[in-house]
Order: structure tokens, then sequence, then C-alpha cells
């Protein structure tokens, strides 16, 4: 193995599209948890947008409406959860658990037909240029336009949040939804519609999977992504930015964890393959050890049922 | 039209009446879906859930299926009770049967009459042990206990993983990712000839009725209750919030860890990779589903047990891939998260008079 520039632009390039099913999914939840929802349902939600996807592509033979139901499919089953939770006023913990269950088994259900096909090849754009400039070419270049807009989506999301009504809106449902409903906002109509953009997003990232990471469709492929995606929001303390460098972190871990696999140490592979979710509690720790940090980020009815009396 | 009303009080009747229309909801929605994979929705449902148990041997295997369940669930809904999210217990499950495994392992051989005990009481020590660290880790470093207990299930099915391909194999098992045979004095007695149901059962009955024991009449229980209601109220009351955190973690830990042993000592007799079908996220399940009661938790065992049963018959008879099962469970989850709604809000059906329109 040599350790040359271009090598060193190629693993980068592999890391980062490692970490886009993470900065979508994450970038959605983030959304959602800011608006006071704590949805635990990602895993199932991203594994719905997998086989979606793939289905859809090997019905269809069309990646651009394979995408499009990806998201659309996502954002299907998170109103079942937004349904229970805002119209039914359930636990949010519970109602996450059984959306992530039943997607799980739902994607086996529909995906038995679907094993073994092989995938499509997903365009990748700027491919010469990839191939021509060293070092930042595998990194900058040769990628699908999903990556593109996984890496541009942090800033959109940091902007949204801060510099737009809606986005004071949802922060101001998320810290304090009483006050904002006695401004005259819809609690639950802005929490709905950051819920089903949370699934669409979700989606997304289960579609990154299935169609361009590793194009085909394998039971249970998500593989806890889901989770370590709910692990980076808290990671991030609730800023888009940092989910952009924490999926970054994870996505070099799941990288150098493969390369040393493929290099044969004598580490156990399992010992390796349970790298990303070992550092997702250690950082977890470091994070939330101070509790006043994650006091002052956390959104503040973050979790809690909400109910107008009328 | 429809008024939809405030209730004062929950009446006991319809907090134990909604888990049944949850069940009943579930099949409805099963046998649409069902439908729309083309299936006779009526006879996919008598496959699913009246074949599975029409002889003896379904029953027993029911049982086999609901100890695990039962037994894990009750440990939860400490946790559950007391707000503390364990939703880990796969991987204390996993954790407990290695433990146990080893020690199983480790006797290799021996007769005795202490054997077993001694593998049963390692393996309820190894679940607690895993539950520990979510719980150390909540009340000291301020954890998250959902994410940490989570990430620790894929751990711990690594370590197996580890285990029963690398140090643990059997010798003589041609690389087969699988330990040796346990030997007869480190298995759990069978009740019936030719039947599979075993003795865990008894664990798990003492577990029902200690554990109810200490809810209802036991000063810790009163805790746990009064924590699970209202956090503020635990506090100005004076108890003492770390210590109960880590002692509920431990009861369920320990729960799991004996449903783990239980497994591999009992049906499995052997470790190999996969020694539960996610008995840990189903138990969730059914601690819900019984209401986090110990009588409720034995019925909604029973009940989850049967979608378990029932995906393995449809697989063979239908040709559905036995994750249907899961379907279900979510389903019945969603159901009855749903219908709690009516026990607080009463829905009255009111007819308009046509002067008042």
């Amino acid at each position: 193995m040599s350790f040359d520039l271009n090598f060193i632009g190629i693993l980068i390039g592999a890391i980062m599209a490692s970490s886009v099913p993470l900065i979508l999914a994450a970038s959605g939840e983030l959304i959602t948890e800011r608006s006071g929802v704590l949805n635990l349902g990602v895993e199932g939600m991203m594994i719905i947008g997998a086989i979606s996807g793939f289905a859809l592509m090997v019905i269809t033979d069309n990646l651009f409406l394979a995408v499009i139901g990806s998201m659309l499919s996502g954002l299907i089953i998170s109103i079942i959860f937004g349904v229970l939770t805002q119209s039914l006023l359930t636990n949010h913990v519970a109602t996450g658990l059984a959306l992530t269950i039943f997607g799980i088994g739902m994607s086996a259900m529909i995906g038995k037909n679907f094993v073994g096909i092989p995938g499509k090849e997903f365009p990748l754009l700027f491919i010469n240029l990839k191939e021509n400039v060293p070092f930042l070419g595998p990194i900058l270049f040769g990628h699908s336009i999903i990556l593109y807009f996984a890496f541009l989506l942090p800033f959109l999301t940091n902007y949204f949040l801060k510099k737009t009504k809606i986005g004071l809106i949802i922060r101001a449902v998320g810290d304090s939804p009483t006050s904002a409903s006695n401004q005259g906002i819809n609690v639950i109509l802005v929490r709905y519609s950051c819920i089903l953009y949370g699934g669409a997003m979700c989606g997304l990232a289960g579609a990154y999977l299935s169609l361009i990471y590793t194009p085909q469709w394998i039971e249970n492929m998500t593989g806890g992504r889901g989770w370590i995606a709910l692990a980076l929001v808290v990671f991030a303390t609730w800023s888009p930015i940092k989910v952009l460098i924490g999926a970054l972190i994870f996505g070099g871990i799941t990288i150098l964890q493969l390369h040393m696999q493929a290099v044969g140490l004598r580490i156990p592979v399992q010992l390796l393959s349970a790298l990303p979710y070992i550092m997702t509690i250690i950082v977890l720790v470091v994070i939330s050890r101070d509790s006043r940090k994650i006091k002052l980020n956390t959104p503040t009815s973050l979790g809690q049922i909400f109910y107008k009396e009328k | 039209m429809i008024k939809i009303e405030k209730r004062n009080d929950v009446s006991p009747s319809i907090y134990f009446l909604t888990p049944i229309l949850a069940i009943f909801l579930t099949l409805i929605g099963g046998g649409i879906i069902f439908y729309v994979l083309g299936f006779n929705p009526i006879e996919a449902l008598k496959f699913f859930f009246i074949t599975p148990i029409s002889d003896l041997y379904g029953f027993s295997e029911l049982l086999v299926k609901a100890t695990p369940l039962c037994l894990i669930a009750i440990g939860l809904s400490f946790c559950f009770k007391s707000n503390n999210w364990n939703i880990g217990a796969e991987g204390q499950l996993i954790f407990g049967g290695i433990v146990g495994g080893g020690v199983a392992l480790l006797f290799y051989g021996h007769d005795g009459f202490y054997v077993l005990p001694i593998i049963i009481l390692s393996g309820a020590i190894g679940g607690m042990i895993f539950a520990l660290i979510p719980a150390v880790l909540k009340t000291y470093f301020n954890t998250n206990e959902i994410l940490v207990s989570l990430m620790l299930v894929y751990v711990a099915k690594l370590l197996l993983d580890y285990l029963v391909v690398g140090p643990w194999s059997n010798p003589e098992g041609f690389n087969f990712p699988e330990t040796r045979q346990f030997s007869e004095s480190a298995r759990m007695p069978i009740l019936f000839d030719g039947l599979r149901i075993h003795a865990g059962i008894f664990i798990t009955l003492i577990t029902v009725f200690l554990s109810w024991l200490i809810l209802y009449k036991t000063y810790l229980g009163f805790q746990i209750k009064v924590s699970g209601l209202s956090l503020k109220t635990a506090k100005y009351a004076g108890y003492k919030g770390k210590t109960m955190i880590i002692l509920v973690f431990m009861i369920s830990g320990a729960c799991a860890g004996l449903a783990g042993v239980g497994e591999i000592t009992g049906p499995i007799g052997q470790l190999h990779r996969n020694i539960s079908p996610d008995y840990g996220f189903t138990a969730i399940i059914v601690a819900f589903l019984g209401r986090l009661n110990p009588v409720g938790i034995i019925f909604a065992s029973l009940v989850v047990a049967l979608t378990y049963l029932g995906a393995e018959t449809a697989q063979i008879f239908l040709q559905v891939p036995k994750y249907t099962g899961q379907v279900f469970q979510g389903m019945i989850l969603f159901f009855l998260l749903g219908s709690d709604y009516l026990l607080f809000f009463k829905i009255k059906f009111l007819v308009l008079k046509k002067n008042e329109l």
C-alpha cells in the first residue's frame, strides 16, 4: 500500500461517500428534533427508503423516479408517526421504536422479490476531472448528485434555521410550544411538517445506500446507520454544521476499519466492525458529560407531548 | 358530528381493554396486508394465528417462545415504569448468553447438579453487567441511555460472532461458526418427552411473581412508580435517583441475561451466531402490550409469541418472509399506542337535530 497523495485523495473521497447517508438522515432528524419531536424511527424510515428506491429502480428502470419515490415512501411512513404522536398524543420514544420495528419488517417483506438483483449504475458527475486532477480530483469530483446535495444540506439547514422566518418558527415551537401557540402559530402543523421532512430525508438516505453506495437490496442493509444518525444529532448539539463534521468522523472510522480489514492486520474483524458503535458511545459520553452544555442546546420541549385545550 | 372530550379519570377497565382492541385492529390491518399481497386474508390469518397452536407441539412451541419474551419484558417494565429507556435488552440477552455459554464450555464434560445453576447465575450476572454500562453512563456522565444501550446490541452481536468463529468454536466442528454442544448437565431439563418446553418457564414464572412482589409490595416499587409519574415529586420526596436508575437497569439486564442463558441451555444447547430472533426488541412490545403489569405481560407474551410462530407457519404455507411477524409486532404497538387516546379522551357521537344546523 503506497501512501501517495492520490491514494489519500481516494481515501477522503471514500470517507465522504460513506458519510452521506448519515448527513442526510441526521440533517432531517435535526429539523424534526428542533421542532420538539424525537423520532426514533430513523432506522425504519431509512430501510423503507432503501427498499422503495431499489424496487422502483428495478420496476421503472428510472433512477430519478426511484430517488423521488424513496423520499416519498420515507415521508409516507413518517405520517404514521405524525398521526400517532401529534394527533393521538402517543409517547415519542415508544412510537419511534414501533416505527423502526415495523419498517424493518415491512422492508424485508417488500424486498423478498428483490434479493440478488443487481443494481443499476448511478451517473457520477465530472468523471474526467476525477481521473485527471491529482489528489483533489477524487475528493471533489466523480460523485453522485446526491453526495453534492448532502454536503450542501447542513449549510442550507443552518441558514434555514437561523435566517428564515420558518426556521425561527420551528425553533420557537421546539423551545416553547405553549408561547408559540399563544402567538397564533399552529404547533401541530409545524411539527407535522418537520416530521414529514425528516421522513423524506431518511428515505433519501436509504436510497443512497441501495442505489449508489452498495447498489443492491440486502435485508437490514442500513445496519444501525439510523441509530448512529440519531446519536450524531446529540453529538452535534443540534447544530447542522457539526452534523457534517460528525458524519465525516464516522465515515472516516468506517472506511479506516474497512481498510484495516483489507490490509489484514492481526486484529479481529469483529472488533474493527464494532469500532463505529464503540466510538459512538465514547463520543456521546464525552459530549454529554457537560450537562449544562447539553441542556442549553437541547430543544426544550424535545419528546414532550403538546396538547392544546380547545 | 363527533365531539371529543377530555376524561377526568382513567377507568381501569378501558386501561386493560385497549390492548385487546389493539390486537383486534392488528388482525384487520394484517388481513389488509395479506389481501394486498394477493392472499385470501381469512385463510392467511388462520395460518398465522390458529394453525400454529392447533396441536400440543405447537402449544409447547408457543410457551418456548413466550418464556424469554415474558422474562425480558418483566425486566423492562421496571425500567419503563421509572422512565428509563433501556432498549438494548437484545444486547444484554446476548451478553448473558455469552457469559453463561462460556461457563457451560468451562464445565464441558462435568457432571453434577451444581453445573446448571452456576451457568444460569453467571448468565444473569452477565446481562446485569452489560446493562450497567448504559446505567452508569446515564447517571454519572449524563449520557443518553437509549443510544448507548442500542449501540451495545451491535457490540454484543459482534463479540458473539468473534467467539463462535474464533476461540470458542467447536474443535471438531469443521469450522462451522458454533461452539460444542453443551454437556447434558448444562442443559435445562425438558418437561415432557417429545416437546421442547423446558424448565426455563419456571424461572420466568418465579421472576413474574418476584417482580409483582417488588413492584406492588415494597417501598422500592413505590419509588419506581413515583419516579415514573413525576421526577420532580420523586426528587422532592428525597429518593436517591441514581441508585434507582442503576437498580432498575440491573434488574432488567439480569432478566435479559437469564432469557439468553435459558435459550442457550434450553432449546439451542450451544452458542452460535443467532441465539435470539430479536427477542430483546420484541419484548419492548410485550412490555407495553402488557401495560407494564406482571400479569398483563404474561398474556402479552403469549400473543406476541404467536406472531413468531405464525410467521414461521406462514413462511412455510404462504411463502411470505418470516419478517411478516415483525410487521405484525410493529402494528400491535402502533395500534396500542394509538388506542391509548381513548384512555384520556371520550369520543362522543352526537346526532344533531335539524334546528341546530
